[in-house]
């Protein structure tokens, strides 16, 4: 579905990606794992077309898509839950969420509501006044409004309690049941893990280590790097 | 014992410590008017100064009262002018007093009116670019310049008449706006406030030294009035209802505009780029939507302008000017369409009613852009939060 082959991006003069190879999947769940700065934000901000891509192709679904504006990307099914959620502060649940289905003329919230009952009861609250997981819960529902094939979250679980995360993983596979792709980046690698079919490990813009989801997470090596074992 | 002594002494401190502020605060504003009225004065102001917000100090719980006071004035006045059904009689009323006024007051008045309505025109354009979108433009006056100086232009080269260069005052201004666009908006916050004010000099300059063209500092005199069925607008109250009519239009279509998809793809720039484009937004697109639109407003505003003055020079169109509009924008309320025209209001009004005391008039601007900034900084009529659904 998705295939970054021997992604190159650049801020400024500083290489964050330095040859990237991932593929997606239909119907699965990928993540991506690694310390602050290996590039797994940076690369889901290349798919998402906010970064461009120095060098290397991005093919989605026989498409080319790298270079491509971020609209475009939107347009063709790829939605993007931005680190630290990014929600509109001052306008309402509802509107924040009728802004992800900009690209579609019809809004359908009752999916999203059913997804997450609490943004329903508060759908005239302003976004700024929720707590970091219903944030969390709007951004990923405003992420789904657009109705994409595949979903790019950065760091769902980013500043939340482990109860709220637990809580967005689960809703993370359910969204998975019902046919959305994900690619998930994580520094929860153990959670993130355990959700995956596969599994790459960044380090300073490269993959290092990358399989199954259930061998990574006996593998020796990420054991000693991430999982604190 | 002891500790009395100490409560005592804390107190002392205390105090000092809630005088001394006040006391910066009116030598501040007494060297202000150090350049106007000389040593003496400002000693004198200091004095007045300090005495007066040291009493304003130590009855601090009136401040909690006042600002509650103008809080409750401005919902008021919200209210009046956004709620439809309780105030229907007063929105007919006000209506009615809009369109009588001509036949009620001295020309002056229906001078200063026609002032404020090119100012309303204005402020809503700039309006969309600041309070919608989020862009500071510092150069607004450039396109305001532009639209002016074609109408001037093709009515003293060509002949041609009002209504059939005011299209090409619109098209020009807005394609400047554009064109400006293209570069600025890669550039964000203060770095694009830079560009536009840069732009608005560049122009001003050119307006002023291209002699051949613009008569340069002389400016250009005997442009033509409007005129409709060889009926000419040159008598002010005729004038009048034509800039009334403009504003209405160009209320309801800002309103519509805002309203719409452009509107809602504006506002989510301005809240979050990022977040914008991630949603499908095509940001750089909307961002030029929004420079074209403000600047059209401009165009026809400048169009109005030199229709009513019937002479234009450079000089009408200073840095100043710009922060003018800025400032009607900021004081009514970003993004707030009643507030917008409030402020243009209360900024075209006070210097006309504070005439007598011309000196101050920027001063008292100033300081009252402070304290508003302290009491009100959403605005005066920006309370409510900015709503996609007006």
């Amino acid at each position: 579905m998705l295939k970054l082959n021997g992604i190159h991006t650049f801020y400024g003069p500083i290489e964050a990606l330095r040859g990237i190879n991932i593929e997606v999947k239909q119907g699965e769940i990928v993540s991506l794992i690694g310390n602050n700065g290996a590039g797994k934000s940076t690369t889901l901000m290349t798919i998402s077309g906010i970064l461009k891509p120095q060098a290397g192709d991005i093919v989605f679904e026989g498409e080319g898509i790298g270079g491509m504006p971020p609209h475009r990307i939107v347009e063709m099914g790829i939605s993007q839950v931005p680190e630290g959620r990014r929600i509109f502060p001052r306008l309402t649940i509802k509107e924040n969420l009728e802004m992800g289905a900009y690209t579609k003329f019809k809004v359908q919230l009752d999916k999203i509501f059913e997804l997450f009952p609490v943004l329903k009861e508060r759908q005239k609250q302003l976004g700024g006044t929720l707590s970091g997981g219903e944030q969390q819960m709007l951004a990923i529902g405003r992420a789904l409004m657009s109705n994409p094939k595949l979903l790019l979250l950065d760091e769902p679980s980013l500043g939340l309690a482990p109860i709220i995360v637990s809580k967005i993983f689960r809703t993370i596979k359910d969204i998975n049941r019902e046919g959305v792709t994900v690619l998930l980046v994580e520094q929860n690698a153990r959670a993130a893990l355990k959700l995956s079919n596969k599994g790459y490990v960044l380090e300073t813009g490269k993959i290092v280590l990358e399989g199954k989801g259930e061998y990574l997470l006996i593998n020796e090596q990420l054991k000693k790097a991430y999982l604190g074992e | 014992m002891r500790s009395e002594e100490l409560k005592v002494k804390s107190f002392d401190m205390n105090t000092l410590s809630t005088a001394a502020k006040p006391i910066i605060i009116a030598l501040w504003l007494s060297l202000l008017f150090l350049p106007f009225k000389g040593f003496k004065a400002a000693i004198l102001f200091f004095a007045i100064f300090s005495v007066l917000l040291l009493s304003l100090k130590f009855l601090s719980p009136y401040k909690k009262i006042f600002a509650e006071r103008l809080q409750i004035f401005s919902k008021k006045i919200y209210l009046l002018s956004v709620n439809r059904y309780p105030s229907i009689v007063i929105r007919s009323a006000l209506l009615l007093l809009i369109l009588t006024m001509p036949f009620m007051v001295r020309d002056y008045f229906i001078d200063v009116a026609i002032l404020v309505g090119i100012y309303v025109i204005l402020a809503l354009g700039l309006n969309v670019v600041v309070g919608f979108t989020g862009l500071l433009n510092l150069g607004f006056v450039a396109f305001y310049a532009i639209g002016a100086y074609t109408y001037a232009l093709l009515n003293t080269k060509f002949g041609i008449g009002f209504w059939s260069a005011l299209p090409f005052s619109l098209v020009i201004t807005s394609v400047a706006g554009f064109l400006l666009a293209i570069p600025a908006l890669r550039l964000r916050g203060d770095y694009l406030a830079i560009v536009t004010l840069g732009f608005g000099e560049i122009a001003r300059l050119i307006l002023n030294n291209w002699d051949s063209m613009t008569r340069g500092p002389n400016g250009i005199s005997g442009i033509a009035p409007p005129e409709i069925l060889s009926i000419s607008f040159g008598k002010l109250s005729h004038y009048y209802y034509l800039v009334f009519l403009f504003v209405i239009l160009t209320l309801f279509i800002t309103r519509r505009v805002y309203a719409s998809r452009i509107g809602r793809a504006w506002v989510a720039i301005r809240e979050d780029e990022i977040a914008a484009s991630a949603m499908g937004i095509n940001t750089t697109l909307y961002k030029l939507y929004a420079f074209a639109f403000g600047t059209f407003w401009a165009g026809l505003a400048g169009a109005l302008f030199s229709g009513k003055m019937q002479f234009v020079s450079p000089e009408s169109f200073t840095f100043m000017e710009s922060v003018l509009i800025l400032c009607m924008v900021i004081l009514g309320g970003l993004g707030s369409i009643p507030g917008v025209i409030f402020g243009a209001f209360i900024l075209v009004l006070l210097p006309e009613v504070l005439r007598e005391v011309q000196l101050y008039r920027m001063l008292s601007l100033g300081v009252g852009l402070v304290l508003m900034m302290i009491f009100r900084p959403q605005g005066l009529l920006g309370g409510k939060r900015v709503s996609l659904r007006s």
